[in-house]
């Protein structure tokens, strides 16, 4: 892909608003259309289209498996620890009306907890299982383990 | 008018998946699966459920259209023709939408407003769900505080998911496939790379 400077460049043209208007999806669920599903996928595909055009490798110095990896299950222990944070205040499990002193605030805090938990696990799960396919594709084909004797056949 | 739209698309998505049906190329197949996303997203916007047609359009026209291009890397770009015509298939899925069909004759009429899911819980999420939870946008009140608990339960099914992937396609398993004898019949990667099919002929 050095050769394309077209993509190259439309890339990096195209992926701040991306990753803006994910942020946007993100936060503005509560107003629009959206929340921290779809707000995830559109982050992840960000990074997808980066991996894509500069190459895994790069893609891995921004999106490390030690950051990608653990965040798939914080995501979901953020939103099951929010549940369990109003257990301790009193309330249900997942009731966020003891969030705050007015129940209208702790919903609106716990939605917007609960929607950053589904997006950071949507976003580091996405990224992971499409660097997962990429990197084993490249395993597999360019760097053949020399010991197996198992050399690609033409 | 709307029906008029409902029309084309449910004839462009008819279109769509016959030919996904008769093509060999996969390639083209990925690409029309996306067009079905597409398309089933503006049905969903006709139906005004546009955070149902958001994640059909990012998730469904989207992801899923690159990981299968990612997954046709790793494998073949044309399906292998089919050696004979099997027809238990065909009987399968007549059968099953004969019985979808038979299903349907009991449902309320489409948009019926007397239907019973219009007067089980939706009246309380319409004329309540301002007041006890606040957030304009009714579908995120729904999914995030009076179903908070199924939210969760398809959070943890995608970080499932995800980990099942991981295990899947990480290096535990390579070493124990190289070592296993290689089945003539099975695909392999091609060295190149670019996703063309490995020859897998047995020389004579």
């Amino acid at each position: 892909m050095r050769m394309h400077s077209v993509l190259r460049t439309s890339t990096k043209l195209l992926m701040p608003p991306i990753m803006l208007f994910g942020l946007y999806v993100q936060f503005h669920g509560d107003y629009g259309p959206g929340g921290g599903f779809q707000a995830g996928v559109i982050f992840a595909v960000a990074f997808i289209l980066f991996a894509l055009i500069f190459g895994p490798d790069r893609a891995r110095a921004v999106a490390p498996s030690w950051v990608t990896t653990p965040l798939c299950a914080a995501g979901v222990l953020l939103y099951a620890g929010v549940g369990l944070v109003t257990m301790a205040l009193g309330g249900e499990y997942l009731n966020y009306n003891v969030l705050a002193a007015d129940p209208h605030d702790g919903q609106h805090l716990g939605i917007l907890l609960v929607e950053l938990g589904v997006g950071l696990t949507v976003w580091a799960v996405m990224v992971s299982i499409f660097l997962a396919f990429v990197e084993r594709g490249r395993v597999e084909t360019t760097a053949p383990d020399p010991e197996s004797g198992d050399a690609p056949r033409d | 008018m709307e029906q008029a739209i409902d029309i084309v698309l449910m004839a462009f998505m008819a279109v769509t998946a016959i030919v996904m049906i008769r093509l060999r190329n996969l390639y083209a197949v990925v690409m029309l699966s996306g067009i079905f996303s597409l398309l089933s997203a503006s049905m969903f916007v006709v139906l005004d459920a546009v955070d149902v047609a958001f994640t059909e359009a990012a998730v469904g026209a989207g992801i899923s259209t690159v990981l299968m291009l990612g997954t046709l890397a790793l494998t073949f770009r044309e399906e292998r023709p089919r050696r004979r015509r099997d027809l238990t298939p065909l009987a399968v899925v007549l059968v099953t939408g004969a019985a979808l069909i038979y299903g349907t004759l009991d449902m309320p009429h489409f948009g019926d407003p007397n239907a019973p899911i219009h007067h089980h819980v939706a009246p309380r999420y319409i004329e309540d769900s301002p007041v006890e939870v606040g957030p304009p946008n009714m579908v995120t009140s729904v999914l995030a505080s009076y179903r908070g608990y199924d939210t969760l339960g398809e959070t943890t099914v995608i970080f499932t998911a995800g980990v099942a992937v991981m295990v899947l396609l990480s290096g535990v398993w390579r070493r124990r496939r190289r070592v296993a004898p290689l089945d003539p019949d099975a695909g392999r990667v091609s060295a190149d790379g670019e996703g063309r099919p490995a020859h897998t002929e047995t020389d004579p």
